[in-house]
Formats: C-alpha cells, sequence, structure tokens
C-alpha cells in the first residue's frame, strides 16, 4: 500500500497560464509588478456543465483540479458561496500527517501526504509544505502504551512512526517541561518525521489557478438554494445566479453538508460543532515543529510569520455561528502554557472558530447517495485539512468513474448500516 | 458562551452543563424487527439544523438533571427550556419537532407500544 503512488495526471500549468518562478519575479519587478496574470478568472455560471462542485474549499478545488488534470473533466466548474478557502480551509492550524491507526485511514491520510510532498511542483504554486515533523505527546502511563501499538500498527502500513522518551523529547524541543510534577506530564512522545505543515490559503490558490489553468470555471458568491431532481436522479442545481444544468453534483460543503443534504431529503449522522484556533503576537522562532497532545486538547506550532498557532478541541454543541465559547480555548491555553511556560506573557493577536461536520466514528463520508449523480465528501470534523489532496484526488475519482475505489470504499455513507465503522475516535486522538 | 437557566438550579454558565445532543430520539421497541436502515436513523443519524434545534442538556456540575432545550444553532438564542418527556410548548418549538423528518421513520413508529394508535399521542419517550 505505501509504496504505490498517487496518479498525479497532468502537472505544472499545462493550459498556458503564465508560470510563477524566480525569473517570473524578477520580469515583473522591472514593471513594477503591474502585469501579472489573474491567477483565476471572474468566471459566471454557464448554463451547463459535465459537473459541478459546491464549495470552494480546499478539499472542493482539489476535486475539481484532479477530475481536470486525472480525468481530463475541464467542462465543470466549482460553486462557492462566499469567497475562495474561506471557511474552514482558511481556518485550521495547518497540521500534516498520516499516522493513522487503522488501515482504511492510513491508506487516505498516506495517499494524501504523497500527494503533499509534491504538491508545490504539480501546481506551480509554493503552498510552503513543510516538513517540520508532527509530535504527539503522551501524558500517562498507559497513553504511552496505547502510543506505542499505535507506532507498531503505523509502520506495518509503511508509514513513518518513531517513539520518543521524555529526554529525547527535551533535546528535540528545548522550550518544553518535561518535569514530573505538571499536572499533564511528559512521559514520552510518538513523530512523524514527514509530517508538518502548509500555507492553507496557499492550498485553496494553487489548486484554483492549476484548475483555471485547464478550463474549470470557478464561480464565487454564487449561493446553492436547491438540488433540482427527476426522480432519483440530479438534474441541476439552483443558485442565486440562476439554474445550472448538470448531471453530476459533487458537494463539499464541511459544516453545512447536512443542509446541503436536506435539500435532497438525504439525511447525514453529521453534528456540525465550533472548532476555535488562535494565534499569539509574533515572536522569534522557538518552536521548529508541531506538537500535540490528545489528553488535553492541544495542538501547537510556529507560524512562519512568528506567530505561535494553537488549536483547541471541538465545542460541545451543534452550532453554525463560527464562534465558540471561552472555556475551551481557556483550558487549551492553561495545559499550553504549563507545557510551554516561554508563552506565559504572550498576548493572543486573533481567536477564530470554524463549524466542522463531526461524524459518529471520527472518519469522513465519501460517498454516492441514494440519488443518482449526487455524491457527498463530508464529515472530515476536526482533521480534514492533512487530508485535503488525498480527499480531492479520491473523490474527483468517484465522480468520473461512478464507483469508488479502494482508498474510499471504505467511507461509504452505507457503513452507518452495515456497522462497519472506522472509529478513529481513541487511535487518531481527539485532536487533529 | 451560553447561560443556561437550569430549570432545578436557575441561571448558570455554560460550562457547569454537558450537552447530549438531539432530543426526542425514541429507542424502538421493535428492535430484532426493524431493518438495519431503519435502526440506522436511530442509531447514527441526527437531525444537524441551521436554525432552532431540540437538543438534550444536563446540568453536570450541579443538580446533574436532564433537561430539553430548543436552541438557536446561528444565534445560539435559547428560546425554551423544558422537562425531559414532555415536548416544546412555544410555537418555533412545536413548529421545529413536528418539522424533524425523524418524525417519518420507522424507528420511531416502532418505538411507540402497539396499542397507541391515536393519532397525535402525546406520550413521548425523551
Amino acid at each position: 500500500m505505501a509504496s504505490e503512488q498517487p496518479d498525479r495526471g497532468l502537472r505544472g500549468l499545462p493550459g498556458g497560464k503564465s508560470r510563477y518562478s524566480g525569473f517570473a519575479l524578477a520580469r515583473n519587478a522591472m514593471n513594477y509588478h503591474q502585469d501579472w496574470q489573474r491567477a483565476w478568472r471572474d468566471a459566471a455560471p454557464k448554463s451547463e456543465y459535465d459537473a459541478v462542485i459546491i464549495g470552494g474549499g480546499g478539499h472542493g478545488l482539489a476535486t475539481a483540479y484532479y477530475l481536470a488534470a486525472v480525468h481530463g473533466l475541464t467542462n465543470i466548474a466549482v460553486v462557492e458561496k462566499g469567497w475562495l478557502g474561506g471557511g474552514n480551509t482558511g481556518r485550521n492550524t495547518t497540521i500534516i500527517r498520516s499516522n493513522y491507526l487503522w488501515d482504511e485511514s492510513a491508506a487516505i491520510y498516506e495517499h494524501a501526504l504523497k500527494l503533499w510532498e509534491g504538491m508545490s511542483q504539480d501546481l506551480n504554486f509554493n503552498v510552503m509544505f513543510s516538513q517540520r515533523g508532527v509530535l504527539t505527546i503522551a501524558h500517562s502511563e498507559h497513553e504511552l502504551r496505547e502510543m506505542s501499538r499505535r507506532v507498531h500498527a503505523i509502520r506495518l502500513n509503511g508509514i513513518d512512526s518513531e517513539i520518543l522518551g521524555p529526554d529525547e523529547i527535551k533535546s528535540f524541543v528545548p522550550i518544553i517541561n518535561i518535569d514530573q510534577s505538571i499536572r499533564y506530564p511528559v512521559m514520552g512522545g510518538f513523530l512523524q518525521k514527514r509530517g508538518g505543515t502548509a500555507r492553507h490559503d496557499a492550498v485553496a490558490w494553487g489548486y484554483a489557478r492549476a484548475a483555471d489553468d485547464l478550463g474549470v470555471d470557478i464561480i464565487q458568491n454564487c449561493e446553492v438554494t436547491g438540488l433540482r431532481r427527476t426522480g432519483r436522479r440530479i438534474v441541476g442545481i439552483e443558485t442565486t445566479r440562476g439554474f445550472i444544468k448538470t448531471r453530476k453534483v459533487g458537494c463539499v460543503t464541511a459544516g453545512h453538508s447536512s443542509v446541503m443534504a436536506a435539500m435532497a431529503d438525504i439525511r447525514l449522522p453529521l453534528a456540525s460543532r465550533p472548532l476555535q484556533a488562535l494565534v499569539s503576537e509574533p515572536i522569534k522562532p522557538v518552536l521548529d515543529t508541531v506538537i500535540m497532545s490528545n489528553a488535553v486538547h492541544m495542538y501547537i506550532s510556529q507560524s512562519d510569520k512568528g506567530e505561535m498557532v494553537l488549536g483547541a478541541g471541538v465545542d460541545k454543541y451543534n452550532s453554525y455561528a463560527q464562534r465558540g465559547s471561552f472555556p475551551v480555548p481557556e483550558h487549551m491555553i492553561a495545559a499550553a502554557v504549563e507545557l510551554f511556560p516561554v508563552l506565559s506573557r504572550l498576548r493572543m493577536l486573533r481567536h477564530w472558530g470554524g463549524i466542522v461536520d463531526t461524524c459518529p466514528d471520527a472518519s469522513p463520508i465519501i460517498s454516492k447517495t441514494d440519488v443518482d449523480g449526487l455524491y457527498f465528501n463530508c464529515g472530515w470534523g476536526t482533521g480534514g485539512f492533512k487530508a485535503t489532496p488525498g480527499s480531492g484526488h479520491v473523490f474527483a475519482d468517484l465522480i468520473a468513474n461512478d464507483r469508488p475505489n479502494k482508498i474510499a470504499a471504505p467511507y461509504s455513507l452505507d457503513r452507518f448500516q452495515t456497522g462497519l465503522l472506522i472509529d478513529e475516535h481513541g487511535a487518531a486522538g481527539v485532536a487533529h | 458562551m451560553l447561560l443556561i437557566n437550569c430549570p432545578h438550579c436557575g441561571p448558570r454558565e455554560e460550562s457547569e452543563f454537558s450537552c447530549g445532543g438531539e432530543a426526542h430520539i425514541a429507542r424502538p421497541l421493535a428492535e430484532n424487527t426493524l431493518t438495519d436502515a431503519a435502526f440506522a436513523d436511530y442509531l447514527f443519524l441526527r437531525d444537524n439544523p441551521k436554525g432552532l434545534f431540540l437538543e438534550r442538556w444536563r446540568h453536570a456540575a450541579g443538580c446533574r438533571r436532564w433537561f430539553n432545550m430548543a436552541r438557536d444553532t446561528v444565534t445560539h438564542e435559547i428560546i425554551e427550556i423544558y422537562p425531559m418527556g414532555s415536548l416544546p410548548k412555544t410555537k418555533a418549538g412545536k413548529v421545529a419537532h413536528a418539522a424533524s423528518w425523524r418524525r417519518e421513520t420507522a424507528a420511531e413508529a416502532a418505538a411507540k407500544p402497539a396499542k397507541a394508535k391515536a393519532p397525535r399521542a402525546k406520550k413521548e419517550n425523551g
């Protein structure tokens, strides 16, 4: 499994868009940067497409890009009610890893990680993918034992993973407090060196630009208000910019998936919850990796701008408000300050929430539905960003061929009837 | 941040409470004869409306008792708090209860005792 390379299709802007490079930068400097080409056209909706993707976030744009680049479908559109990457794509903490316990999860997240590794070249867009490592910390004897079981399972799937003791963690992350007397002492941890971060906005922009280069229409400020069906077949979508005829619709709307599904009388097992994150004021580099702690629902990294980026666990109630309650970040900050005393005097710069679609088994849904031609890709919950390219790649395959490939097949909606769940609650930890 | 008026203890901070998710999901009595799909409606499928939502809460760090709440998921406004085992009394709450797809499911039909054939039986589990 781990040795298979994903089919990347057409790469590097074959459609003729002008490429970004050091040379292009120098040439444009001569014109005071007045002549840069638009990254993507401001397309108006056509009356008919071969396929329409609803949702212009990372997953939706990746789906459209791979439909065009791998499957040759270019008469397609992405419709987005706001602006590109304005939802969870621009609200996550940008962590990328593939160290999941179950085989099904390992397959899809590792598929994604391989695509991340070539993404900047494929898209001719620097997504600032940085394999700085992701270190997950254990705070109890039991958690450490459970972790070593995970590490062995992950390695059997051909994915890099290693256990570190407290002293090794201290030398890897000098600012961490490994004093055994603290509330959440560091008992050990496991590291995926190929994990890391990427710039989330650049992922949306890079996919949008490359998809546009292949002829995909990207239509912003266009909200879907209805899914038109004839019998059990999708025939088009109603939008605020008129009706669009199409026989294939891929719905990738994260927190609003239940709302979209209700338009086609489909029920999903999702709960939309706020997930909060925050950044501190920028400081000099002190942390060159990603630290996660599942026990205290905290994950932290330092952005290239110097801000400490912290994420928390989900809020406890359903919401569509893109904001959460204070006790959640407060709890997370308390744990962060104890683990990293150097953070105690930092001020918070920004704090926000996104609405994530959580699934009962903490695994996504990539599935056909009872309506012919209507596909859903949702339920990524708190951990969707890392999967962006893999999710788009397998979803494009599902839409193009009308049958899931072997990576997507376990994520079908009917697993909630058959009971073949992919329970990643304990395995992936709550923080993704 | 919600200020929740516990029916037993009065207004308290949200952090004292735990949320139990969708309310009025009745366990099917005829679970052995129900299809897997109908049982999945009860077990996994959840109402997730953008707007008024009927949900269960528990005053976990207080009286530890359960109650129902009608809350808007966009504004977070709490419209109504009402006891377990009863239905909402406000107009908006009644509409939200009647409009839920769950009212039509086989699982919910199977949750009512066989003799309760009367239209719109008042008794509900949870």
